[in-house]
C-alpha cells in the first residue's frame, strides 16, 4: 500500500468539501474493495476520507411510498431489514448471495455500486489493462475469458460489473441520489453505471467530487413474484457466472408486466426494454421465457472461454422467470 | 484506542496499518494473516459485536470500538464453549484457520439467523479450511448452538 494522509468527515458537505480538486483522493466507508485494490497497487490515493460517522445509516419511508437506504446502511443491515424482506426479497435475495457473512456486515451499500471489476486482468499490474491505463489495451480480450462479459462489450474492455445486490436494484428501477459541489442529484439505476465503449476507466456517470448519499427504491417491490438466480463455480462465496433478477406481476397465468436483469455478463447490470416490454401479455409458459431469453441475448458474442455463457445465460433467464412466475411471497423456494 | 478484548489499547500506528496488522503488532498473533485478501477468512475478528475481516479493515478507522479476538474468549482458564466444541469435535488438523473459524462462528450465533446445518455452511462460507475440516466444524458450531445458554451475551 502506498503512503497516504487520512482525514474523517462528519458531514455531507465536508467530505464533498474535502474530495473536490483533488482527483486522487477517495471516499472510504466498508473498504472491503478499496483497501484491497490498495495492497495490489491498482488505486493509489493521496488520501482517504472517511465517511463512516456520516449520517447516513437510515432506511425509511419516501413520500411516494418506496423506501430510501442511506448510502452507508451495510448490505447486512439491508439483507435483513424488515422493510425489504416484506416488500423487497428480490432485493434481500441478491445480497445473501453476494460475498460473505464477514463482507456483508462491512460493505455499504454506496460501496457495493462503487466496487470494481474483479477481472483478474484489471488485478496484475503486470499485464496492460484499458482500465488502469487508458490506451494500453486489454489482457483479457484472447486471455482467459470464462469469468468475462458477452453484452455491452468494446474492444477496449469486457470486463464484468461484480455485484449482486445492483442487479436486483436495476431491477427494481432504482434511484441512486448523490451530492456534489453543485448540488444533490438523482440518477436512474439504469444510467449509473456505463457500458466500457472506449473510456472503460471511467464506469460509473457519478463525477468523482461527487458522493453517494441514497439509493430510492419505488413503491413496486414484486414481492409476490420474483427470483434471483445465481451461477457460479462453487455453491456460496464466489461471484457469479451469470445471475438472473426477474420480477413479474401475474394475473391468473399471464404475465402483466416483467422486468429482467442479467449479472456476471456485462459491464453494468443489463437489462433490455425490447425483451420486458415483450413479456407483457404474455401466459407463463416455457416457450415465452425461451423467447424472451433469445431476444435478451441477441446481441451476445463469446470471447472463446466465456462460450458457455450463452446457453448458460439462456437457461438462467428461463429458470428466473419460472421461479418468478411459480412463487408468491408466502411460499417462496 | 482500541478497547481490545475488554482492555483499552492505545493504538500509535500509520493511516495504512491494516487491524490485522495492528493486532499481530500487540502480539495478539491468534488472529491469522492468511491470503491478505478479504477471501479466506483467517483474519475475522469481532467488532463492536459484528465479525468482520481485520485483514480489510484499517485500524485507524476503528479508533474507540471493541475488538474481541481469538485471545479475548477464554475466561480465568475455562475455554469458551465453541473453543471447547473444536476441540471436542477434532474441528481442525492445522489449525491456521481455526480462531478465525471460531470468531465467525461466534458472530454467526450472535446473529441468531441460523436455523439448520445448511444455514451454518453457508453463513460460515467466508471461513475457508484447506485440511477440509468442515464436516467437524459444523459438528461443532451445532453443538454450542444446541445449548447456546453457554455463549454469554457480547
Amino acid at each position: 500500500m502506498n503512503a497516504f494522509t487520512y482525514t474523517r468527515a462528519e458531514d455531507v458537505a465536508t467530505a464533498v468539501g474535502a474530495i473536490a480538486g483533488d482527483g486522487v483522493a477517495r471516499f472510504i466507508a466498508g473498504g472491503t474493495n478499496l483497501v484491497d485494490l490498495m495492497k495490489a497497487n491498482i488505486e493509489r490515493p493521496s488520501r482517504l476520507i472517511d465517511i463512516t460517522r456520516l449520517p447516513l445509516r437510515a432506511i425509511e419511508p419516501t413520500s411516494d411510498g418506496g423506501l430510501r437506504i442511506g448510502a452507508l446502511v451495510t448490505n447486512t443491515d439491508l439483507a435483513y431489514h424488515p422493510e425489504i424482506e416484506r416488500r423487497y426479497p428480490l432485493l434481500s435475495r441478491a445480497i445473501l448471495a453476494g460475498a460473505s457473512a464477514q463482507l456483508r456486515n462491512m460493505a455499504s451499500v454506496g460501496g457495493n455500486l462503487m466496487q470494481r471489476t474483479r477481472c483478474a486482468y484489471f488485478y496484475d499490474n503486470a499485464t496492460p489493462c484499458n482500465k488502469r491505463t487508458p490506451g494500453v489495451g486489454c489482457s483479457a480480450i484472447g486471455g482467459f475469458t470464462r469469468y468475462h462479459a458477452i453484452l455491452g462489450t468494446s474492444e477496449h474492455c469486457i470486463a464484468v460489473h461484480p455485484s449482486d445486490m445492483c442487479v436486483a436494484m436495476a431491477a427494481l428501477d432504482a434511484i441512486v441520489r448523490v451530492s456534489g459541489p453543485g448540488g444533490d442529484r438523482a440518477i436512474a439505476f439504469e444510467d449509473f453505471h456505463r457500458l466500457p465503449g472506449d473510456t472503460p476507466h471511467i464506469e460509473t456517470n457519478k463525477w468523482p467530487d461527487e458522493i453517494i448519499t441514497a439509493v430510492d427504491l419505488p413503491v413496486r417491490g414484486f414481492a409476490e413474484h420474483y427470483a434471483y438466480v445465481k451461477v457460479r463455480d462453487r455453491a456460496s462465496y464466489a461471484f457469479a457466472l451469470v445471475s438472473v433478477a426477474a420480477a413479474l406481476r401475474m394475473s391468473g397465468g399471464r404475465i402483466e408486466e416483467g422486468r429482467l436483469a442479467l449479472g456476471g455478463v456485462a459491464h453494468k447490470p443489463w437489462r433490455d426494454r425490447a425483451a420486458e416490454s415483450a413479456l407483457a401479455d404474455q401466459p407463463a409458459s416455457r416457450q415465452t421465457f425461451e423467447g424472451i431469453a433469445d431476444l435478451m441475448l441477441r446481441g451476445a458474442r463469446d470471447f472463446g472461454f466465456n462460450a458457455f455463457k450463452l446457453p448458460l445465460a439462456k437457461r438462467a433467464i428461463v429458470r428466473g422467470l419460472a421461479q418468478a412466475a411459480a412463487v408468491n411471497g408466502a411460499a417462496r423456494p | 484506542m482500541l478497547k481490545l478484548n475488554g482492555l483499552a489499547r492505545p493504538l500509535d500506528v500509520a493511516p495504512w496499518t491494516t487491524l490485522l496488522d495492528a493486532l499481530r503488532e500487540l502480539d495478539l498473533t491468534g488472529t491469522k494473516k492468511g491470503c491478505d485478501h478479504g477471501q479466506c477468512g483467517a483474519c475475522t475478528v469481532l467488532v463492536d459485536g459484528h465479525r468482520i475481516l481485520s485483514c480489510l479493515t484499517l485500524a485507524v478507522m476503528k479508533d474507540g470500538a471493541e475488538v474481541t479476538t481469538i485471545e479475548g474468549l477464554a475466561q480465568n482458564g475455562t475455554l469458551h464453549a465453541l473453543q471447547q466444541a473444536f476441540v471436542d469435535h477434532d474441528a481442525y488438523q492445522c489449525g491456521y484457520c481455526t480462531p478465525g473459524q471460531i470468531c465467525s462462528a461466534l458472530g454467526l450465533i450472535y446473529e441468531g439467523r441460523a436455523r439448520t446445518a445448511d444455514d451454518i455452511r453457508e453463513l460460515m462460507s467466508g471461513n475457508l479450511c484447506r485440511c477440509g475440516a468442515y464436516p467437524n466444524i459444523l459438528a461443532a458450531i451445532e453443538t454450542v448452538m444446541k445449548t447456546s445458554s453457554d455463549v454469554p451475551p457480547r
